[in-house]
């Protein structure tokens, strides 16, 4: 049982996708598929639909919030999204769609050591008080 | 304003704003007295729905806002590849943020303006590039705001008390030293858009101070540096040392605390990231496009004199994005005219990235802006060349592509 500090709470289960590179969704995420676009990316042509996307943070354009929120709405996002620092991008287009749409997914930052112990394709299960664990 | 005495529209801008602060970990607000919204940039459905239920609900701004590029080119459109379904829909997502009462500038070049900000001024803008060089060029202030946020904090006029609207936030973190770059490359076209793309990837996150750069650069070379800067990396506030203005000295950029980390940049670093650049590896050349962030006066003026009397080849277009407003200060400016006469096409309010203009035709593009090349690839699908405005002026009229090297080789 990893802790994390809950930046928008919510529970969600799936399989793990992890990177270690920062993401753009603008020019990086297909809201349309779920697919990751950006070809500078090592997860480029990955789909992160319904999986828990473990991503340090955001980088790059402002409009990744707008990508995400789209991506919300066409049910392409991924069901939990898991940082390292504090990203508010990332934050914020879950608690724009909650509001726009009543569907919020789970925001949940971890200390970089819990960061570094996860590992994709394990199925991570995140509950309301940002404790992430492997079932 | 929680409260709904000021209206539903700002309730639930302010509903948004303390959310965030929440997330920043902020104790209180703060005032600004400006903000740039990117929120203009239309996607789809979602982005027109929330531009849309504020607008409905009533929304205002609170303080002076200009606004971001839009997703099509009201008059230009046609032209393109842009269907008519989306054009009318980008079309009401920008009525949208103008009934907010935002003022219409239409460009990611917001600080080439009249409303650009002064020193010190505490802002809310959004847009990658435009954040990094008021912060970093004009030394007002703001957060990396993202999109649906900033046109919040427009209409609440607030924002969470943290982050780079902080004195001390400001510091530089990490010291970037040119060792061995000479004048002369310094003095080049392409020289501050490459620096931009590989200081990007060597600061992540980080706060980077320049040491090392003996020229004055002009106004679009530290806009090409922070916009290149700003996508390859995350970069909201760079310093250079003797050029900007929170880096008179190198001590004063950290103030007066030590560098978490130096990294020394060498001509092979440069050459590397300027070859990143470059994705296409034939001389084929579909179509030039210059005005990533915007084309400004300085560079119209630039390339009028370069295709004067000249004709692009038939094959290959020419493009440059700007603004409405800079489009009539270059037509005033008496500029305009040798570049339409060349055979250039100028798109208004928008661009490639964020109107879906290019026809499936067009796979190869050339452009001396760092941002397009970073882009271009993933979210357009072509290959590119990177080079100087006077490469991609040649390489039109050739109708392949062509490079001076010169100056990235011998020194």
């Amino acid at each position: 049982m990893i802790p994390g500090r809950v930046l928008v709470p919510g529970e969600a289960h799936g399989e793990a996708l992890v990177t270690t590179d920062a993401l753009s969704f603008w020019g990086g995420y297909d809201f349309h598929t779920g697919q990751i676009i950006d070809r500078h990316h090592p997860l480029a042509g990955v789909c992160a639909r319904g999986r828990i996307l473990a991503v340090p943070a955001s980088k790059g354009s402002s409009t990744t919030t707008a990508v995400l929120l789209e991506a919300v709405r066409a049910g392409t996002a991924p069901a939990a999204i898991l940082t390292t620092g504090v990203d508010a991008f990332f934050a914020l287009a879950s608690i724009v769609a909650d509001v726009m749409y009543g569907k919020s997914f789970p925001v949940i930052a971890l200390e970089p050591a819990d960061f570094a112990s996860l590992v994709t394709g394990a199925h991570l299960v995140v509950d309301r008080d940002g404790r992430v664990s492997v079932s | 304003m929680l409260d709904g005495i000021d209206g539903p529209a700002a309730q639930l801008a302010m509903s948004i704003v303390v959310r965030m602060a929440d997330v920043y970990g902020a104790s209180e607000l703060m005032d600004i007295s400006q903000a740039h919204v990117d929120s203009t940039i239309y996607l789809g459905d979602a982005t027109l729905e929330f531009a849309e239920r504020l607008a409905s609900l009533g929304a205002r701004v609170a303080v002076p806002t200009s606004l971001n590029v839009s997703g099509v080119d009201e008059c230009g459109w046609k032209d393109w590849a842009v269907s008519p379904d989306w054009a009318a829909k980008a079309a009401r997502q920008m009525l949208a943020y103008e009934r907010m009462g935002a003022v219409p500038t239409w460009t990611c070049a917001p600080y080439q303006t009249h409303m650009r900000p002064i020193f010190g001024q505490q802002i809310a803008w959004g847009e990658s590039n435009a954040i990094a060089f008021a912060n970093s060029v004009i030394g007002a202030r703001t957060e990396r705001y993202p999109d649906l946020l900033d046109i919040c904090c427009a209409i609440t006029g607030r924002v969470p008390a943290v982050g780079l609207h902080l004195a001390h936030n400001r510091a530089g973190q990490l010291l970037v030293r040119l060792v061995g770059v000479p004048r002369a490359l310094q003095e080049d076209d392409q020289f501050f858009a490459v620096l931009g793309h590989l200081v990007g990837q060597l600061a992540g996150d980080r706060i980077p101070v320049l040491d090392g750069i003996v020229v004055s650069p002009a106004e679009d070379h530290l806009k090409a540096f922070a916009a290149a800067a700003a996508s390859s990396g995350c970069v909201a506030l760079f310093h250079i040392a003797g050029v900007t203005p929170e880096a008179p000295t190198i001590d004063a950029a950290f103030q007066r605390r030590a560098p978490e980390d130096t990294i020394d940049v060498t001509m092979a670093d440069l050459r590397d990231a300027r070859r990143q650049l470059t994705t296409a590896d034939g001389r084929e050349l579909d179509m030039v496009i210059l005005g990533s962030p915007h084309f400004s006066l300085a560079e119209f003026r630039a390339l009028a004199p370069l295709v004067a009397g000249r004709r692009r080849h038939p094959r290959v277009k020419f493009l440059v994005t700007s603004s409405r407003f800079m489009k009539e200060e270059a037509d005033t400016a008496g500029v305009l005219a040798p570049i339409v006469a060349f055979g250039a096409q100028i798109t208004l309010d928008t661009c490639i990235l964020a109107s879906p203009m290019l026809p499936p035709e067009i796979r190869t593009l050339m452009t001396n802006s760092a941002k397009y090349a970073y882009y271009a690839p993933s979210l357009l699908n072509t290959r590119v060349t990177f080079g100087s405005l006077a490469d991609c002026v040649r390489s039109a009229i050739e109708g392949r592509v062509v490079r001076d090297e010169s100056v990235w080789q011998s020194a």
